[in-house]
């Protein structure tokens, strides 16, 4: 059992964050890798990107959007509450290397993910430019963080709330045109990566994007988290998360995030529907 | 020289009771559903009890056959499970999934001259018995050697080995990436063949002689084998298995409903999908449904697609009937429950809709041409023979490869050049001191059985080591 140490409701409640007591992973994580998490006996295995790591408490701290069955009974977890099962780290670490200046952009939850690679492209000595952004102000997250991990923050807002009116993408084409920039990591939404993608082609800026697809055993067993990258079949269990964006298949990603979706439906609703009984 | 019966044991092999084939094809409980006590006692006596028993040695871990079976006779089921369990430390899985055809009963005396005793049968109705009526006493254990042996991967192998070397007075621990113990009886070999519940009592026969079982914890990612040495592991056993899915590599393939047989059997053994939404993990209901392939593996998909409410299911496989690897009474049940064979036929391309879904498949008749390397006649395509067949479902079922997720953090231990690992062949022993390996991270996709019978030589050559050195 992985019991919950802190909890917070960021993002008017929409976004949860859980420290989860983890020594074993806590010890060998780094920044870019994932866990496994499932609630109970009956629950679904469901891969989650580490926002922080604490080898000295033993904890790990994931940040997840209450989408569907499996993370609102994440979301009922209390403190005190446990994971019955945490299996991890899983995937590869992120690649760090001092490049120069270096583009860091996330949108959603992807912010939390960001967060510990922004930090350490920061410091191995990257001048990191962090831009992130959400729907409208109430409903973005970590700016605190991501303004101490990074060395100009950028913030965006779909609806003009707060920071720039617009997309992440119009901020980082501002950054993109000053010259220079010889990296960007991308990570958010599976459309907010491939527009990111596209404009970094253009520019011929090298992309790194963190993808998230269905999976099942998360050690290479299932295969049920193929992309294609660069026209070759992938494991994003074992052979990412990260990979080049330039090469990612992001439509054929966005189809295959959509596999279950009518079941994913009809299990919430009817997790609701108990809920809202007792 | 075997025994040669003076006549032909006039009595006819007692079959084994099963479900209907149309209701069990709907439902998920046990097709066999076992002997009774009389049916045991009557099978057993047709046993002619061999000096020189030649089914003995078609059995990878040698279990006394006839021993066991004379025990039954006389009516001591006690003493036979006891008896079995000396030799097999997983008698109720064995009796079940066996391939006995080619082993034990491949070479029984009296199938010379009719049909060999039921050897499978009366294993399993010993452990069944036993989990019914037994008095749970344990078999006797070793004084404490005080030396710490870590297994990696809780699938037949590792078992055999934990099994093996708690009696023999070592602390025993297993690492089981997965929530839970049992690797493939548990992913892989589906409720209707193999109840998860008979698996658990297995596991938990070993934790009560002492096992301790770690799970969610991936060698090679959480741990590594020299931090389990800095542990104070004195020895380990790596028992992974093969675990990496072959796909056709075929245009179309990442097309939604085109799935590994392990994501598939996955979803539906571990995560128990086929109770979906009353657990949480889902399954593809494919109503048009195509398994890639023709093995165990392909007849467990195909047979779980038919329970999972599909119209009709099809095993499409290049080669004929004959060169079939699926065990003889596993395509007998496929068959009887209506699955489709669409033999000597090979898909080229999978078609999808807008949405990326799978709708379908171009196939090509085959037919066969001159031996291959394996010894089985080639396939060879028949020029002009395309033709579609419409799915919605596609479970591939072609094969595992070896997984590298523990090999690749192991730089000193040798892997072949297919990435499985080097491994002598009487003891297990790999190239890494200390270090021991079997089943199908060593040999590539086989059977529980085989890999049982590398977890017993490993597990000997281990106790030699831990008492006496490398």
């Amino acid at each position: 059992m992985f019991k919950i140490v802190k909890r917070e409701e960021m993002a008017e409640g929409t976004v949860i964050l859980n420290e989860i007591e983890a020594p074993a992973i806590a010890r060998k994580a780094k920044p870019g890798q994932f866990v496994i998490l499932k609630a109970n006996e009956d629950g679904e295995r469901i891969p989650l990107t580490m926002a922080e790591t604490d080898k000295a408490k033993g904890t790990i701290t994931i940040i997840y959007m209450v989408v569907g069955k499996s993370t609102a009974l994440f979301r009922d977890l209390k403190v005190g509450d446990s994971y019955q099962d945490v299996i991890g780290p899983l995937g590869k670490p992120t690649h760090l290397e001092k490049k120069g200046k270096v583009i860091c952009i996330g949108g959603g939850t992807g912010v939390a993910v960001l967060h510990p690679i922004t930090r350490a492209m920061k410091e191995i000595g990257n001048e990191v430019t962090c831009i992130i952004g959400a729907r409208t102000k109430d409903l973005l997250i970590l700016e605190k963080q991501m303004k101490e991990a990074s060395h100009d923050l950028r913030v965006c807002t779909d609806d003009g709330s707060y920071g720039h009116h617009g997309f992440v993408t119009e901020v980082m084409k501002e950054v993109l045109e000053q010259g220079d920039i010889k990296e960007v990591v991308a990570i958010g939404p599976v459309p907010m990566m491939a527009a990111v993608c596209r404009i970094t082609r253009e520019y011929d800026v090298p992309t790194l994007v963190s993808l998230n697809p269905i999976m099942v055993d998360g050690t290479g067993m299932c295969g049920g988290c193929r992309v294609s990258v660069g026209g070759e079949t992938k494991f994003a269990c074992v052979d990412g998360p990260e990979f080049d964006g330039h090469k990612v298949d992001f439509d054929e990603l966005w189809l295959r995030l959509q596999a279950y979706l009518e079941d994913e439906k009809k299990c919430h609703k009817e997790y609701c529907n108990l809920h809202k009984v007792q | 020289m075997a025994d040669t019966p003076a006549k032909p044991v006039k009595n006819p092999r007692i079959p084994m009771p099963e479900q209907d084939p149309k209701v069990r094809a709907r439902n998920f409980l046990e097709v066999p559903t076992g002997y009774t006590h009389k049916m045991a006692q009557d099978e057993a006596a047709r046993c002619l009890q061999c000096k020189k028993p030649a089914c003995v040695q078609g059995c990878p871990v040698g279990v006394d056959i006839p021993g066991f079976i004379n025990l039954i006779a006389e009516g001591e089921m006690t003493k036979a499970i006891r008896h079995l369990w000396t030799m097999n430390a997983l008698p109720a899985v064995c009796g079940r999934v066996c391939p006995q055809e080619i082993q034990c009963e491949g070479l029984c005396v009296v199938g010379k001259k009719g049909e060999p005793v039921a050897i499978g049968n009366l294993e399993r109705y010993c452990a069944d018995y036993e989990r019914a009526h037994g008095t749970g006493e344990l078999p006797p254990k070793a004084a404490p050697t005080g030396k710490k042996v870590a297994v990696v991967g809780s699938g037949p192998s590792g078992l055999t080995v934990a099994g093996d070397l708690i009696v023999r007075g070592h602390d025993v621990t297993i690492y089981e990436a997965f929530h839970k113990a049992g690797g493939v009886l548990v992913y892989g070999i589906p409720e209707f063949r193999l109840p998860k519940e008979i698996v658990a009592q297995e596991i938990n026969f070993l934790e009560r002689l002492g096992v301790k079982l770690i799970c969610n914890a991936v060698v090679g990612r959480t741990v590594s084998l020299d931090e389990l040495f800095d542990e104070g592991y004195d020895a380990i056993y790596v028992g992974v298995g093969a675990g990496l899915p072959r796909f056709m590599n075929i245009p179309g393939e990442n097309l939604v409903g085109i799935l590994s047989a392990n994501e598939y059997l996955t979803r539906a053994n571990l995560m128990k999908a086929y109770k979906f939404p009353d657990v949480d993990t889902p399954i593809p209901m494919g109503k048009k449904v195509v398994v890639l392939g023709a093995g165990n593996v392909a007849m467990d998909a195909a047979r779980t697609a038919m329970r999972l409410g599909a119209d009709n299911v099809k095993i499409v496989y290049r080669r004929s009937r004959e060169e079939m690897p699926a065990r003889a009474a596993e395509i007998h049940h496929a068959e009887e429950e209506g699955i489709e064979m669409f033999l000597l036929t090979n898909p080229t391309t999978y078609l999808g809709n807008d949405k990326g879904r799978l709708t379908g498949m171009v196939c090509l008749r085959m037919e066969l041409g001159e031996p291959d390397d394996s010894g089985r006649r080639r396939p060879v395509p028949i020029k002009g023979s395309e033709f579609e067949i419409e799915c919605d479902l596609c479970i591939v079922a072609v094969g595992s490869g070896a997984n590298p997720l523990l090999t690749s953090e192991t730089p000193d231990m040798r892997l072949n050049k297919w990435g499985y690992i080097i491994a002598e062949e009487k003891t297990g022993k790999t190239t890494k001191k200390g270090v021991w390996a079997g089943g199908d991270i060593v040999t590539g996709a086989a059977t529980v059985i085989l890999a049982m019978g590398a977890g017993r030589q490993a597990a000997t050559s281990m106790h030699d080591y831990l008492m006496l050195g490398w």
